[in-house]
């Protein structure tokens, strides 16, 4: 119990925090819109697609989810580079890891999603007139979108907390952060306390936000 | 015993159509005819094809032998004989000649009223954003629903969707528009409001074909009756001839006597 709390050699170093959760958002807004993408255009192709595309995309997906994401990481900025001609820098390197990775959770969300929208829905599409594109864009899309609102937002929150494993690779980001004042003011529980209120307020706000976004959809329009 | 003359070619014309889902045969070479301004009304037991011959005459349905024909032109293949399937851009245009109303509804959920109406008008017929909100104010001022044009399907009730469901079809001046049990889902002091609507199409001459168990609504607005038993056509005639308790089809008899029983 001889243990007093100092915070001072914490807030001298602060703007590595700062600087670290500021590149934390950096990378998961990138890869999470990366994978946004990739989610969005494998579950449309998912769905309409014949057995042989599904197989891939369903082995793309269990692969990722299969593998620890710290292992991808390794995988891609030690592993990759040396067997092909390539030359990143680690935030590069994360930030393709973690689009492939997020990619392959969103494609479950968003397909799931695409295939929870009513048929009904579509058949009114279709009878109005709507082309296939139409339809998609028009009646399936919104649909899914409202369906997977609740979902999308709890995947992004842990996508966000992923970004910590980004310090393995010396990425600067908020964790990297947290363990460079440790090894230089050895105040081990104060930085993680500051660390750990961070990652916190951070996924609050985010979920706030989120929710926020959740209620003008179902609200407006 | 089709009342409809030969001389004028039939708006639709349905001719030997059958299907089967997988094993089980859903339609036993159905023939339909529905003259323009005609209202045709389909009865049946449950399982005897009635929703399916709907389906099949906007394409929602394929079917495996036959032609349907509206207005002249083959609906779900390029040429009958070789069965080639349309594309899909010309099945949607075909499918935007005839409208239809669910018996679920089927409502865009995150479009308003007017927004449900205007999306065909948009983006099938290419009109303006204030030329399709007017046509949709039209359509909803005539099933009584000029004030709910920015609510939400959520926000209205079930004989309040339907009517708007039968706004959607209409405002694209369909050449003929499918109603498929489209009162079954509602509560019952909901039914009244909804045949109104349907009521006061008939009178201005829509041409429609409806799958309904209302027998009471299909005896006072339909020109003819069609009985469908066992994916085939068993009867057809005047509402009169068809509802009588004395037909000597034995098969309507007992689908009468059934429903008189249950209804009644």
């Amino acid at each position: 119990m001889g243990y007093a709390l100092n915070f001072n050699l914490i807030w001298r170093h602060f703007d590595k925090l700062w600087g670290g959760l500021l590149l934390s958002l950096e990378l998961a807004i990138i890869s999470i819109a990366i994978g946004i993408v990739i989610g969005l255009v494998l579950a449309v192709w998912y769905v309409s697609a014949g057995r042989v595309v599904r197989t891939i995309i369903a082995a793309y997906v269990e692969f990722i989810r299969n593998v620890p994401l710290i292992l991808l990481v390794y995988l891609v900025f030690y592993g990759l580079p040396t067997v092909v001609d390539l030359a990143y820098s680690a935030p590069t390197s994360f930030i393709l890891t973690l689009s492939v990775y997020s990619g392959a959770y969103l494609v479950e969300v968003f397909r799931s999603g695409l295939e929870a929208v009513p048929r009904g829905q579509l058949d009114a599409g279709k009878a109005i007139g709507l082309t296939p594109w139409q339809r998609l864009v028009h009646v399936r899309l919104p649909t899914m979108l409202r369906i997977t609102l609740p979902a999308l937002s709890n995947t992004f929150i842990s996508l966000f907390k992923d970004t910590s494993i980004a310090s393995v690779i010396s990425v600067p980001e908020l964790t990297y952060g947290a363990q460079w004042i440790n090894f230089n003011t050895f105040r081990i529980v104060e930085v993680y306390l500051v660390t750990t209120a961070m990652y916190l307020l951070t996924g609050y706000a985010l979920l706030f936000g989120l929710r926020l976004v959740e209620r003008r959809f179902r609200a407006a329009r | 015993m089709s009342t409809s003359s030969n001389d004028t070619p039939a708006l639709l014309d349905v001719r030997d159509v059958s299907k089967s889902f997988g094993a089980v045969q859903v339609l036993r070479s159905v023939s339909l005819e529905v003259a323009r301004g005609e209202v045709v009304t389909v009865i049946g037991p449950s399982g005897s094809g009635k929703t399916t011959l709907l389906r099949c005459v906007n394409f929602l349905e394929s079917y495996d032998s036959g032609s349907i024909r509206i207005d002249g032109k083959e609906v779900g293949f390029r040429d009958p004989g070789t069965r080639q399937r349309r594309s899909e851009r010309d099945l949607a245009a075909m499918r935007a000649e005839t409208g239809m109303v669910f018996q679920s509804f089927n409502l865009f959920p995150h479009l308003t009223a007017a927004g449900n109406i205007m999306l065909g008008l948009r983006k099938v017929r290419g009109k303006s954003e204030a030329e399709a909100r007017s046509i949709a104010e039209h359509w909803l001022g005539r099933v009584g629903l000029a004030h709910k044009a920015d609510s939400l399907p959520a926000e209205l009730s079930g004989g309040q969707q339907q009517r708007v469901g039968i706004a959607r079809a209409v405002a694209m001046e369909p050449k003929i528009l499918l109603l498929d049990e489209i009162t079954s889902a509602l509560d019952p002091e909901l039914v009244g409001e909804v045949l109104a609507v349907v009521r006061s199409l008939a009178e201005d001459g829509m041409t429609m074909l409806m799958v309904t168990h209302e027998m009471a609504f299909a005896r006072d607005a339909s020109s003819r009756i069609v009985f469908m038993a066992d994916g085939g056509v068993s009867a057809v005639g005047p509402p009169k001839e068809i509802l009588a308790a004395e037909t000597t089809n034995e098969r309507l008899r007992t689908f009468l006597a059934r429903f008189r029983a249950s209804h009644f």
